[in-house]
């Protein structure tokens, strides 16, 4: 599965630990949601990076004494039609602030794209490598966008495509 | 109607080059059905009986000469010569190969047509009342806010993979001519003490499986609010709608099983983070949106013309239809004029290619270009100078959409049922034709008075039956159709679900069934004025159901 | 006539798979020689449920032809094969009633 970044695939620099093992000082991981919790002082202390994988259907909030200290938050979408990791992206951007990581895993698609770039998501777990071959095509399908959103897009381009027709 | 802009262009060309992209890509088989599936149904096509079905969204009911006649291009060109007009102010097409579907949508494009978000889980057309702008009984005209809803929830990133699909209407009139309590936000507009216009929101009410009249979760929001307000009850429902039972998926089941106070709280909370944000809606937004909706420049003229009066006292038949399918204005000297389509024993709803360009030019002629769509499935043309009508009325009658049975027993609202829909358990075309039949006489007709008949072939509900005055709704008994009927319903600002009068009957006998159900209401009746739904409220389904299942 | 989709399988009498045609929609039986045909006549019939299944799951594997293929009865009764029920009757011969536009007004 790879991972796409600044519209490229590149190496995924994470290592998932999903079970009880120890963590190293210096490695960068990406632990499930109990483990966080439960070690949170102990891992964000660490030299190595941080990152969590957030269910889809557990409040961010709960997250946000973390967000400053964590590399990566990673949203979970089980089907690509359950939307509610949308709304945890934007929560997460927009109404804590978070500035690390924030990437899609699970069912993510090509034609969903754009709407994770909105939504504020910076990293992709691409479930198709050619989709992911695809990414910086997809991304730039869409100049015209009339609502605001995660990635600050939205009316303010009306204006500039209206002034662009214009002049 | 609104007028785009090269804005609204640019995102129109840019999904119709996205969707020959999907389309592409299925037929390759880069894409799966189960991938492409939603992609389709969120361009508004649907696979059923024989073909695809194409949804074209005609945003709250408004349609220029130049869009109808491209719904009769397509009709033409793409499908079989005619199009249907849906519950919901939208186009289906029943016979588009998916094939074609990039070049309709090309086509649909041109004219600013488009079947985006008419069907999958994100918020569909938003709907109004087909008099909008024009109805005397209106604070103001509801289609500038259905349009800023429409372009926030179009392609909303948060918003496209909801639990369930997402319906919103409005209303600006005192009378509900949109059903916004049976959707799942309503929007009733209207003046408060301070005489400043704001929003009643009422949210949670929808038909189908599980039917909810919606309760209202603030009686007064500020237009100013309207968009913040609405994306805080959106981002609830995504979060907590239900994911696992796409039967107890709708927002009605969650405020349901919240309890209205509960959900309002939920809504509150998330609303009071962002309602001075950059959702507050500013009098610059209004201005411009409502800058881009063209309106008449009326001339000034007297109320009943000579031409009007004359021809009332000379021709009784264009007497007849002036009665019931003309209703005021509110500019003096003009009328809004209801075209029925639905003639004796003819689909309901449906429209010929020719028709839609007789329409289209008759529109351009005497309505200044402006056609509506209504969820009765009837159209309207809502300017026209009362000096015209009997001019109107001959080329309308030329036509065949001129029945003076707007509103009466023969105005039948039906979903396209089991001829067409992949969904359906029965027919409900045939039913409909036949009691048109039946009912033929104008005269008994306008002798029974407003009775609003309601079918749908199975419990989805497309035809509205729990809201009808007489609702028939088809289910299957060991292979053969059979119809339930309900009575009493209402789809208004007294919106209230049918009541079952008796056990289903069988297809061959429902025309009969129906036909004494009138019977007995013509016989209980207070006085020939007492309405058929307001005869059932003050006696209820008992006397009916004994008269009809007395003999059977 | 509910949704076939939406029912187990249980087969009382023969049966075919019936699906849509991917590019253009056209209701499409699952060939007795393989692959798809319009014809009813042409279809492969069979009699039990366990046979059913083999056919839908080979039907399924070829998503580039077909869409959403299902197990639909026929009525062999007369020597011909005919649609087994209303809702496939519709799917042979369309609406039953005229469409717009054809019926003399």
């Amino acid at each position: 599965m790879p991972l796409v970044k600044n519209l490229r695939i590149v190496e995924d620099p994470f290592v998932r630990v999903l079970d009880e093992a120890p963590v190293a000082d210096d490695a960068a991981v990406l632990v499930p949601a109990a483990r966080l919790t439960a070690d949170a002082g102990e891992l964000l202390q660490r030299g190595g990076r941080t990152g969590v994988i957030w269910p889809n259907n557990r409040n961010v909030a709960e997250l946000a004494p973390y967000l400053d200290r964590l590399d990566v938050v990673a949203l979970t979408f089980p089907k690509f039609q359950d939307g509610r990791a949308y709304s945890q992206a934007r929560l997460l951007r927009e109404r804590y602030g978070f500035r690390g990581e924030l990437r899609a895993t699970g069912q993510v698609l090509r034609d969903q794209f754009l709407f994770l770039i909105r939504a504020g998501f910076d990293a992709f777990e691409v479930t198709k490598p050619a989709d992911a071959e695809h990414f910086a095509e997809a991304a730039r399908r869409y100049s015209a966008f009339y609502q605001p959103a995660g990635d600050g897009r939205g009316p303010a381009s009306r204006k500039q495509l209206a002034e662009a027709a214009a002049g | 109607m609104y007028v785009y802009d090269n804005f609204d262009r640019t995102l129109l060309a840019e999904r119709v080059s996205e969707f020959r992209d999907q389309v592409g890509r299925r037929l390759s088989g880069a894409l799966t059905e189960d991938e492409f599936k939603p992609l389709r149904l969120m361009n508004g096509v649907y696979l059923q009986l024989h073909a695809y079905m194409l949804r074209v969204a005609i945003p709250y009911g408004t349609l220029s000469s130049a869009q109808l006649r491209t719904l009769a291009h397509i009709a033409r060109r793409y499908d079989r010569g005619y199009g249907h007009f849906t519950t919901r102010q939208n186009m289906q097409f029943n016979w588009i190969k998916l094939s074609d579907l990039p070049d309709v949508m090309a086509d649909l494009a041109e004219t600013g047509l488009h079947g985006m978000q008419t069907s999958g889980n994100c918020v569909r057309n938003v709907t109004t009342d087909q008099w909008a702008a024009v109805a005397p009984d209106e604070v103001e005209d509801p289609r500038i806010y259905a349009e800023i809803l429409r372009q926030h929830c179009t392609m909303h990133p948060e918003f496209t993979f909801l639990p369930r699909k997402f319906k919103i209407a409005v209303t600006a009139a005192k009378h509900d001519r949109a059903a916004i309590r049976v959707h799942d936000i309503g929007l009733r507009m209207h003046k408060n003490g301070a005489g400043e216009v704001g929003f009643e929101v009422v949210v949670g009410g929808g038909l189908g499986r599980t039917p909810f009249v919606a309760k209202t979760v603030k009686p007064f929001l500020h237009k100013r609010d309207l968009l913040s307000y609405i994306e805080a009850i959106l981002r609830v429902y995504n979060q907590y709608g239900r994911r696992d039972n796409i039967y107890k998926a709708r927002i009605k089941i969650l405020v349901h099983e919240l309890g209205a106070e509960k959900f309002a709280s939920e809504v509150e909370t998330e609303w009071q983070s962002i309602k001075d944000g950059p959702l507050a809606i500013g009098p610059e937004l209004i201005a411009d949106v409502a800058s881009h909706f063209k309106y008449p420049t009326y001339e000034r003229l007297a109320n009943e013309p000579i031409e009007l009066q004359r021809a009332r006292s000379i021709k009784p038949q264009f007497g007849r239809w002036f009665r019931n399918s003309v209703s005021p204005h509110k500019q003096p000297g003009y009328s809004i004029v209801t075209l029925s389509l639905k003639p004796e024993g003819a689909p309901p709803g449906d429209a010929t290619a020719e028709q839609m360009d007789a329409i289209a030019d008759l529109a351009d002629r005497y309505s200044f270009g402006e056609i509506r769509v209504g969820h009765e499935q009837n159209l309207v043309l809502p300017h026209v100078p009362q000096r015209d009508l009997p001019a109107l009325w001959e080329a309308l009658d030329a036509i065949g959409v001129a029945t003076p049975n707007v509103g009466l027993v023969t105005d039948i609202i039906a979903c396209p049922g089991l001829d067409y829909c992949s969904l359906a358990n029965t027919r409900s075309i045939p039913v409909a034709q036949e009691l048109t039949r039946r009912f033929k006489s104008l005269d008994a007709q306008h002798s029974i008075g407003r009775l609003h008949v309601n079918i749908s072939g199975c419990i989805n509900a497309c035809g509205h039956h729990h809201v009808g005055h007489i609702g028939i709704l088809g289910v299957e008994k060991n292979g053969e159709e059979f119809y339930q009927i309900t009575l009493g319903g209402r789809a208004d600002e007294q919106a209230e679900l049918g009541a079952l009068m008796g056990p289903a009957v069988p297809y061959n006998e429902v025309a009969d069934v129906i036909e004494d159900v009138v019977a007995a209401y013509v016989e209980l009746r207070e006085r020939p004025e007492e309405l058929f739904v307001d005869t059932v409220k003050r006696l209820g389904v008992e006397p009916f159901k004994d008269r009809v299942y007395a003999a059977r | 006539m509910t949704a076939p989709t939406q029912q187990k399988l249980k087969v009382h009498g023969p049966v075919v798979v019936t699906a849509n045609r991917l590019r253009d929609g056209a209701v499409v039986y699952r060939a007795a020689l393989g692959g798809w045909t319009t014809d009813l006549e042409a279809s492969a019939i069979v009699h039990s449920a366990e046979d059913a299944k083999k056919l839908l799951a080979a039907a399924s594997e070829e998503g580039l032809d077909a869409v959403g293929p299902y197990v639909a009865p026929v009525d062999t009764a007369g020597g011909r094969v005919m649609p087994g029920n209303l809702r496939e009757q519709i799917r042979v011969a369309g609406p039953t009633f005229d469409l717009p536009g054809t019926a003399i007004r």
